[in-house]
């Protein structure tokens, strides 16, 4: 805006608040949102796209994930663990937004528990849905 | 527009009226996103292999194809309108015109790369 001036104080801003699990939670929710909104959804429609284009295309998008004998490379994992976690974090920090849209949760313990406990579930989550892949 | 305070700038113009419908869409996809990348995690979790052909078994059903393209629809609407909200809070001037510009064109061009792929393959188009 042309004519803003520089000099007016600004309120204060994250520098100067210590952490805490909301502001966490609140900085991971975007993140993850974020980051599946690119890159996730990048690779969601080269699967689908290689998938539709034929088998050769489709080799190489798992080619690019995947060593010889078929398993995850270490790109594979990284994309691969670090998609599940995000969705299972958005997802559970946007259940908790969903509550705290009703107006509910706002005391200071609960709203830390609560924040604490999208991390937990994140986790574990993501711990469940690697091993029942793994053991299936 | 007129230079002056930043408060002299906008004041009479009103909000732009499109907040609540912004947020209430995005409170409703999050609802369906929630659901769709849940049956999408759990398809996924039960897939017995993950080849070619099995691949293309998978998506050529359309109790797959048709859920498949809802959670594009829905996940593309709702990332749409949240990216708009996170570009919104860090780019001004130009550069927010910009960016919200190139957010809609890789919306719309990978929407429809992702449906057109899903409908490719559920319709039985040879590869
Ligand atoms: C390290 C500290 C902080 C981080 C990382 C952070 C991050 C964020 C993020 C990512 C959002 C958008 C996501 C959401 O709506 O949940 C947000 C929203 C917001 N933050 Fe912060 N924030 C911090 C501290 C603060 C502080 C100290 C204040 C106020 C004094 C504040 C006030 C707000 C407000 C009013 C919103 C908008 C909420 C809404 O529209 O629902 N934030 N913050
Ligand atoms: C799994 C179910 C999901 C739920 C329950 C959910 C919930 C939410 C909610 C409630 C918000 C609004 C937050 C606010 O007003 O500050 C939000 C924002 C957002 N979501 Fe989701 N979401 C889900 C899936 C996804 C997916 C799959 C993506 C991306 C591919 C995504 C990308 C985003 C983005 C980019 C934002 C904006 C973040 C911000 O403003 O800080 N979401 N989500």
């Amino acid at each position: 805006m042309a004519s803003r001036n520089p000099a007016r104080p600004l309120s204060p801003h994250l520098t100067i608040w210590r952490w805490g699990p909301h502001m966490l939670v609140s900085i991971l929710h975007r993140a993850t949102g974020s980051g599946m909104a690119t890159v996730g959804a990048m690779l969601l429609v080269w699967f689908l796209a290689a998938l539709a284009g034929g088998a050769d295309s489709y080799a190489t998008f798992v080619d690019t994930f995947t060593v010889e004998s078929g398993g995850l490379n270490v790109l594979g994992y990284i994309v691969g663990v670090g998609l599940t976690l995000s969705l299972f974090q958005h997802m559970m920090t946007g259940i908790r937004h969903l509550v705290l849209d009703t107006g509910a949760g706002f005391e200071l313990r609960t709203n830390k528990l609560g924040a604490l406990a999208t991390m937990l579930a994140s986790v574990m989550l993501t711990a469940l849905f690697w091993l029942y892949l793994g053991i299936k | 527009m007129r230079s002056g305070t930043s408060l002299g700038r906008v004041r009479g113009l009103g909000s732009s009226k499109e907040g609540a419908h912004h947020w209430w869409q995005q409170r409703l996809t999050a609802g369906s996103n929630f659901l769709l990348m849940l049956w999408l995690v759990v398809s996924i979790a039960r897939q017995p292999a993950f080849d070619y052909a099995s691949m293309r078994f998978w998506l050529s059903s359309a109790w797959v194809a048709l859920p498949m393209t809802l959670l594009i629809l829905s996940v593309f609407w709702h990332f749409r309108m949240g990216l708009q909200v996170v570009i919104e809070d860090y780019q001004h001037d130009e550069s927010r015109v910009v960016a919200l510009v190139l957010l809609n064109f890789f919306v719309v061009a990978l929407g429809a790369t992702a449906i057109f792929s899903i409908l490719r393959i559920a319709f039985g188009a040879a590869a």
